[in-house]
């Protein structure tokens, strides 16, 4: 055979990629209602532009949803919507609010009251009554150290719960997809992904990002580190002076839960400078949900979290 | 769509700067061998280790009472695995230099390690071996050497760590260098590679080592960095196996509206347009019109790309099929030779056990027919007249498929030479099976 190309290599988001797009066709064959979480964050933003390529030139054959804690950003929500017009998707919004107003949850007090942890029953319960059987999620192992251990198609009991020490064995790129009614499989296409890799595939693709992932002035206190937007949803103290600062966003989680970063960045070019320099990592340097404990994050993966 | 740029241009490579690509590397041992200690350096000194990573790492090393920090920490995320400190399960570990991206699958070294080891050593283009200086070539080592060479993890190394405890004796490296060549006459090993390192000294693991002088080879990183893999998938012999029809159904766009491409990865050959292609089951013929992406029509397709054929002619082609090429099809068959690593720790495999296959895109029932001999995984016997399998034990079977496979012995392509087996009650993955030669 005449090996007219090169060596035939593929760069390293060539081969994420392919690898995501393969993961997603899976689902989209083998399960017969799934649904893909969409925040408008970065993460989720390639997973959607991952599916779309997918499928193309079809649409994307299932919808998407939202767990909106009723605390997140404006300019995040009205990305969310702007996107989802163009790729002519369905929106689920699940609201943590109205979950509140049924009395399947309560709302937490005190200093650090978020409704993150919250967002897992209004989950679940929309997993539920939608009787979806495959939830895609965004989650990196990059991330955290409980997620680095946990399978692209990982398995969730009819409760929605996450067993760490009894996951299905991956092989290949061959995925166990069988389960029994009331059961789910979350599905993980960005399990290879680094942070640094998804900033150079939003470059390299053009894709558009909500503009608080950028340098922008906004009024905020300190808090434990942290710099946290001023808005009506975090009870601040005396001691939390607000002030203005040059600011962008590494993750984009609710507003009470959500740091942000002092940063010049204004372009993706130089948020990618900065994001590959930094010594920090991004759940530890802007989330406060992970600060609870060593396993917070196992904690409520274990619970049914994202 | 919008700004799809980059996503039809893979071949052509993305400005004129060499691109780095993805090394996956699978490490076998335990704690005693110093595994963590050697990723805990590969990470730190790669700068894939941050500093609130760390910080947590000092406060639970402190509060646990240790005088050191123990860098297993940084892998060891369970809480079980903290309270108990072992290893439960594969941790994914992701670190990159200016030449590669490298994803780690880190396998704990005792419980369920079978197991494991097959998981992580089924996606590897690398497999590192450690050996502790001190005890030479255990039990152990010979065991990962050979997992590693029954999942055909194209390159092997065998490092030799703790140098700094025999006072870099090169007669010590040798002497354990010989003992691993003779045993590996045995086995099937494409590439093999001796490293003498100290990983908590840094010795030959990113800098050449001044202690080792008398070593020649380049340290460990380099190797990594420049190991070749380009070679290791399969180029020659075209295997597409069909994932997905994709059809728009779009009434208002009249190009649209006849659109039917068959999505998948490429698991083996080079497409192009024009090719002439067979299409199995049916056993007919056609070519290949396009290669679509989302980011345009491509010129070749090879593994692992992911993309879209359309055919010349109307076939009637579905989910499981498989493209090849007329000239060179592969396996067609209900008879299945294989290797079987078993995984099950409710179940046991017997002759006669039904369960499910998922081999590429395509799931079948099965019955085992036969089970030939269980595989000595520390000596190689081969253990004849037995009637099971039990959890992370190694076996030669035949199933009987209720359905054909089209599928090569896995020597030749891992992708559709190797298949998993469903329990058909629990739903869980209870083995992984690798064809063998010889239909």
């Amino acid at each position: 055979m005449p090996l007219t190309h090169s060596d035939y290599t593929l760069s390293q988001l060539d081969v994420l990629e392919a690898e995501s797009i393969h993961v997603i066709r899976e689902v989209a064959a083998e399960f017969e209602r799934p649904v893909l979480l969409f925040s408008g964050g970065k993460d989720s933003i390639v997973m959607l532009a991952l599916a779309e390529r997918a499928f193309w030139p079809a649409r994307i054959p299932f919808p998407v949803m939202h767990v909106d804690t009723g605390h997140n950003f404006p300019e995040v929500i009205e990305f969310r919507d702007r996107r989802v017009a163009e790729t002519g998707v369905r929106l689920e919004v699940a609201s943590v609010q109205e979950s509140i107003d049924a009395g399947r949850v309560a709302e937490e007090t005190g200093r650090w009251a978020s409704r993150n942890r919250l967002q897992t029953v209004t989950l679940l319960d929309a997993i539920a009554d939608h009787r979806f059987d495959a939830v895609f999620g965004g989650a990196r192992r990059d991330e955290e150290k409980a997620r680095a251990k946990e399978r692209v198609f990982s398995f969730r009991d009819e409760f929605g719960q996450w067993d760490p020490k009894n996951q299905r064995p991956e092989l290949w790129n061959i995925y166990n997809t069988r389960i029994r009614m009331g059961e789910h499989i979350r599905v993980f296409p960005l399990s290879n992904w680094t942070e640094l890799d998804v900033w150079q595939y939003i470059a390299r693709e053009g894709l558009e990002i909500p503009s608080i992932y950028f340098a922008h002035p906004r009024s905020v206190f300190e808090r434990d580190g942290m710099l946290l937007a001023d808005n009506p949803y975090i009870p601040r103290g005396e001691d939390e002076p607000v002030f203005q600062a040059t600011v962008r966003y590494r993750t984009v989680g609710d507003m009470t839960c959500t740091g942000a970063v002092e940063s010049a960045a204004a372009q993706i070019d130089d948020v990618i400078a900065e994001i590959a320099a930094t010594r920090i990592t991004e759940r530890g340097q802007t989330r406060a949900d992970d600060r609870t404990s060593e396993a917070a994050m196992e904690d409520r993966k274990r619970e049914g979290y994202f | 769509m919008p700004n799809s740029t980059g996503t039809g241009s893979p071949v052509a490579g993305h400005g004129s700067a060499r691109h780095t690509d993805i090394l996956r590397l699978a490490t076998a041992g335990s704690v005693d061998d110093g595994k963590s200690t050697l990723i805990g350096r590969l990470l730190y000194d790669s700068k894939a280790i941050f500093e609130d990573q760390l910080a947590a790492v000092e406060r639970t090393s402190r509060a646990r009472g240790e005088d050191y920090t123990n860098l297993a920490l940084l892998t060891d995320g369970l809480r079980a695995e903290r309270e108990q400190g072992i290893t439960i399960d594969v941790a994914y570990r992701y670190f990159a230099t200016p030449r590669r991206k490298f994803i780690i699958a880190d396998t704990p070294g005792h419980i369920q390690y079978t197991r494991n080891m097959v998981t992580g050593a089924s996606t590897a283009d690398l497999a590192i071996i450690l050996v502790d200086a001190r005890n030479g070539l255990t039990e152990q080592s010979r065991r990962h050497a050979f997992l590693a060479t029954l999942l055909r993890v194209p390159h092997l190394v065998l490092a030799v760590n703790k140098m700094d405890l025999v006072a870099y004796d090169q007669a010590v490296f040798e002497d354990i260098c010989d003992e691993f060549s003779a045993f590996a006459t045995k086995l099937d090993i494409g590439d093999l590679t001796f490293v003498p390192i100290s990983a908590l000294h840094g010795d030959n693991v990113v800098q050449r080592s001044e202690n080792m002088t008398w070593h020649d080879g380049p340290p460990l990183l380099r190797h990594l960095e420049h190991v070749h893999i380009a070679s290791d998938r399969n180029l020659i012999d075209v295997r597409f196996p069909v994932q997905y029809v994709i059809r728009p159904h779009q009434a208002t766009d009249p190009e649209l509206h006849d659109y039917r491409g068959y999505a998948g990865q490429v698991a083996g050959g080079v497409l192009k347009p024009g090719d002439e292609v067979m299409h199995l089951p049916s056993g007919m013929s056609t070519q290949i019109s396009r290669i679509d992406t989302a980011g345009g029509p491509v010129e070749e397709a090879f593994p692992p790309m992911s993309v879209t054929l359309v055919l010349a002619d109307d076939v009637d082609i579905s989910r499981g099929d498989m493209v090849c090429r007329p000239h060179n099809q592969p396996m067609v068959t209900q008879d299945v030779e294989a290797m079987v690593c078993w995984m099950s720790d409710s179940a046991t495999l017997t002759p006669r056990s039904r369960v499910i296959v998922k081999h590429t895109t395509r799931t079948v029932k099965a019955l085992v027919r036969d089970l030939h001999y269980r595989l000595d995984v520390n000596t190689l016997h081969r253990e004849e007249g037995i009637d099971r399998l039990g959890l992370n034990e190694i076996g030669r079977v035949t199933l009987r498929l209720t359905q054909p496979l089209f599928c090569d012995p896995y020597s030749r392509n891992r992708q559709t030479g190797g298949l998993i087996l469903i329990d058909e009650a629990t739903n869980g993955t209870v083995g992984a099976a690798m064809i063998t030669e010889g239909h």
